[in-house]
């Protein structure tokens, strides 16, 4: 006999080293599994893909305004008049919750656009302001109509429960009155 | 009484069938479709096999073809700009590749028109839709090509054998049973060989399904597109490549697919060693 | 046959206790998968099961993910199918687990079924047992015909419309029941929400059938190869860690051959022409359905001439429904004592036959409607019904079995080879 009667008594450490590598493996390869089961509600390659949209500005006046989508998100874009621009450089020194200056939320060569993401920072509404007619709040630029925030002509926080300014996002000038968001 | 019954209906299907076997009418003699068609013809890809994958720059070669001759009548829906970075192309190139394509868009004042095309947008097909696709080919509709790879048996084997596979009409002739009843009433039946004709506005192609198919021969010349990586666009070569081409647009997960594929394989093979020891192991003390 | 060796459910920590007596589902588990006493001397036939479980659970686990990125409308079905090809992460994966993953869990079921029919799992007192399987089986066809509706390609919407239109053979009301399942003329998008809302709810109710299967399973216990009941302590082991690790190396043999389906060659059990999609102004040249459907199409297509008063279009339904009821009916089509056909050798040779000829049927129903194929399948048809419903009760009349082994744990000297000595 070359079998021993009983290899788990003669032998143990082989006997258990097997159980707990086949136990190990299943449950490495219970873990791979999970892992495409979770990544699959990522967003998808199409909804990566939309990262851009260029914009022609060329129909804005001054005082103007316009709302894109972006990533599925409104952006607001205003061409800012001149008294509009100096409010937001003269508030650049007052008291602000989320303190920034005008000139870092602008293209210096380009002050008279102000590009922002149109999602309130308290809970993700969409401020009024961009289009004609909307109320903009007291200090000329966004209100957001469900908590009441008030942003400025830069964007800026300045009353009610949001606390942060309108996000700015990536944006470059292909020329004068195309930009390109993203 | 119950199994009296079950007696009887497995009687009754057993009848009903035999009945027709008892009228049988035997093999039909086989038609022209079936003498005549022929099987895709043997051609070797890059991506075959196991651990086959693609071939980039034959897929660029195949997209040259696509663009330069088939994407003229025939559409490409499913595939993205972006999706071409797959075969090699940069962000940049494949951004310049969708601005010299327009896709449909409304103007602010609600009327129809185009724009140039972006990277997230799918290829535009040549026609506005399927009505004005067929018009402008005589009522036949030119396929959607994303797919066309998987939507036929063999898919780029076939692809290649069709348009490789145009022959001219006079030579095609295939055999028909002539059944002769003379005054006596005594039958003969003699076969004969009878020219295939095919149908005016129609192409005869022993690959084709039917064997007449609507679309001219595509590739009718050597060198119809300027291949870029100095490959002499032969005929075949230009077949070949857009044959692999159509693949890819089929299958763009092919390769991520089978390089999983190996490494579940290898992992599954260990799992399988493992368990039957910890089964024998397990098992050893039951007689 | 109460096991009552069996040793109970012990709590042995304080919680355990605590939890026993207010939710004994522990107690459920440990009685179901644990100290079950299972015949010591079942073969690798009786892995089948457990396999079918886990493809139950692999379809509804993929299933439910691809519903989060399919669209069931026909003018974006066939689009969103294609964009979980293309866009969503791992979502080519994930389909292609699901497509082959219905082929699998049919393979899986059939070969368990087949078994069940060679020991003769399906007599006294297992009745109950095999009804509720034939029940999940007819679920399962049920499900799968509607998920390959989904896909909406050419495949999907004549398979649609063709397996519907077999109602309308039913005479003065076939044509109401074919209108109330469509829900219009013709396949539409009516029925593509229909369908995709009973294609989700199917599989939960099969999951249902499968545990009150599970429940019919433990009352009378499992059959074994011998077909003779167990004794006593000396025939059986606890299932845990016996059979445990057994199912779990043929859960890793099943996944392995699955897995070079899956990712070697995902689209050799599907239809090209499912590639194309729905237009219902053109029918494919060669109609069939999946795979697993073509012995009951054999057989619906064997049919083509009226006979008897009855046209050939009621005689193929016919035909086809009954040839999968009458498998309710089977354990009293067969009323001999013996389970196993290894006991039983004329039953054998008819099972080998039967067997070749379910394989016939099933080539036959895979190829065009054309002749030779169509006189095959009606000699396979005749032998089908034949079987089932003439030999099958004779012959456990007429048989005369081979004397059995007094019990699992006496033919011990030659157990393995499973030839008990004679």
């Amino acid at each position: 006999m070359a079998e021993p009667l009983h290899p788990e008594l003669e032998n143990p450490r082989r006997r258990d080293f097997i159980h707990v590598a086949t136990g190990a493996f299943v449950a490495t390869g219970a873990a791979m599994v999970v892992y495409p089961f979770i990544q699959q509600m990522n967003p998808s390659a199409d909804v990566l893909a939309m990262a851009t949209v260029e914009v022609d500005l060329s129909k804005l006046q001054p005082g103007q305004g316009m709302k894109v989508k972006w990533q599925g998100k409104p952006v607001l874009i205003r061409y800012r008049t001149p008294a509009e621009i100096s409010d937001a450089i003269k508030a650049d020194t007052a008291d602000l919750r989320d303190p920034e200056k005008d000139a870092a939320r602008v293209k210096a060569e380009h002050p008279n656009f102000l590009i922002a993401v149109g999602v309130c920072t308290h809970l993700g509404c969409v401020p009024l302001g961009a289009a004609s007619g909307e109320t903009r709040g007291e200090y000329g630029g966004f209100y957001c109509p469900c908590h009441g925030s008030v942003y400025d002509t830069s964007g800026r926080i300045r009353k009610g429960p949001a606390p942060k300014n309108l996000e700015v996002p990536k944006y470059a000038f292909k020329s004068p009155t195309v930009v390109e968001i993203g | 009484m119950f199994k009296l019954g079950a007696f009887f209906a497995g009687l009754g299907f057993a009848a009903a069938v035999l009945w027709g076997i008892w009228n049988y009418e035997g093999l039909a003699y086989p038609d022209a479709v079936k003498q005549l068609h022929a099987k895709p013809k043997e051609v070797v890809f890059a991506n075959d096999g196991a651990f086959g994958s693609y071939d980039l720059a034959q897929l660029q070669r195949g997209f040259a073809v696509y663009k330069g001759v088939c994407s003229s009548c025939h559409s490409m829906k499913l595939v993205s700009f972006n999706a071409m970075r797959d075969l090699g192309y940069s962000e940049a190139q494949v951004k310049a590749l969708a601005k010299t394509y327009d896709v449909a868009s409304i103007d602010d004042k609600g009327e129809p028109t185009t724009r140039k095309g972006l990277p997230s947008d799918n290829f535009p097909g040549p026609y506005a839709n399927d009505e004005a696709a067929r018009a402008a080919n005589n009522g036949a509709l030119p396929p959607d090509m994303s797919l066309l790879a998987s939507a036929r048996e063999e898919g780029p084997r076939y692809i290649y054998s069709l348009i490789t596979g145009y022959a001219a009409n006079n030579t095609a002739h295939y055999k028909q049973l002539d059944e002769t009843t003379d005054s006596s009433g005594h039958k003969t039946k003699l076969e004969k060989l009878v020219k295939y004709e095919t149908p005016d506005g129609k192409y005869y192609n022993p690959y084709f399904s039917n064997l007449n198919i609507s679309m001219p021969p595509p590739l009718a010349a050597d060198g119809l597109v300027d291949y870029t990586d100095g490959t002499k666009a032969t005929r075949e070569q230009m077949a070949k490549d857009v044959s692999a081409f159509l693949t890819w647009t089929s299958e763009p997960k092919l390769e991520a697919r089978k390089r999983m594929g190996t490494n579940v394989l290898a992992f599954l093979a260990v799992l399988i060693v493992l368990t039957y020891l910890s089964k024998r192991k397990i098992w050893a003390n039951i007689k | 046959m109460a096991m009552d060796w069996m040793v109970d459910y012990q709590p042995k920590s304080g919680i355990s206790k605590w939890i026993d007596q207010r939710l004994p589902l522990p107690r459920l588990v440990y009685n179901t998968l644990g100290g079950y006493p299972t015949p010591k001397n079942l073969n690798y036939f009786w892995n089948f099961g457990s396999l079918a479980g886990m493809f139950l659970v692999i379809q509804i686990v993929t299933g439910i993910v691809l519903a989060m990125h399919y669209s069931a409308n026909t003018l974006v079905a066939f689009n969103s199918v294609e964009h979980i090809m293309r866009d969503v992460n791992y979502g080519w994966l994930i389909r292609y687990l699901h497509m082959n993953g219905a082929s699998f869990f049919f393979v899986v079921v059939y070969i368990h079924i087949f078994r069940g029919l060679y020991y003769g799992s399906y007599k006294e007192p297992r009745e109950m047992l095999w009804i509720l399987g034939v029940v999940i089986m007819l679920l399962m066809m049920a499900t799968a015909f509607m998920g390959y509706v989904l896909k909406w390609g050419q495949m999907s919407f004549w398979g649609a419309k063709v397996i519907t239109g077999l109602f309308s053979a039913i005479p003065l009301i076939g044509t109401s029941i074919q209108t109330l399942l469509v829900g219009g003329p013709v396949p539409d998008n009516y029925t593509l929400n229909r369908f995709f809302s009973l294609h989700y709810l199917l599989p939960f109710v099969i999951v249902g059938v499968v545990i009150l299967h599970i429940w019919a399973l433990h009352i009378p216990g499992s059959n074994n190869p011998l077909g003779i009941d167990v004794k006593g302590p000396q025939d059986t082991v606890s299932f845990h860690p016996y059979y445990t690790i057994k199912d779990l190396f043929g859960v890793c043999v099943a996944l392995f051959i699955f897995c070079i389906f899956v990712f070697f060659t995902p689209d050799l059990l599907g239809d090209p022409d499912n590639s194309i999609m729905a237009n219902p102004m053109a029918t494919p040249a060669h109609i069939k359905p999946e795979w697993y459907f073509w012995p009951f199409y054999g057989i619906l297509r064997a049919f083509t001439f009226d006979f008897f008063g009855i046209p050939a279009k009621l005689w193929g339904v016919l035909a086809m429904f009954s040839s999968i009821l009458l498998l309710f009916v089977l354990p009293w089509l067969d009323n001999s004592p013996v389970r196993s056909a290894n006991f039983r050798p004329i039953y054998r040779q008819m099972f080998i036959v039967f067997v070749i000829d379910i394989l016939v049927l099933g080539w036959c129903g895979g190829s065009p409607a054309a002749e030779p194929y169509v006189i095959i399948s009606r000699f396979a048809t005749a032998y089908y019904f034949i079987h089932f419903l003439v030999l099958v009760p004779i012959v456990a009349r007429l048989e005369t079995p081979v004397s059995l082994p007094k019990s699992i744990g006496t033919p011990v000297l030659n157990y393995g080879n499973l030839q008990p000595a004679e």
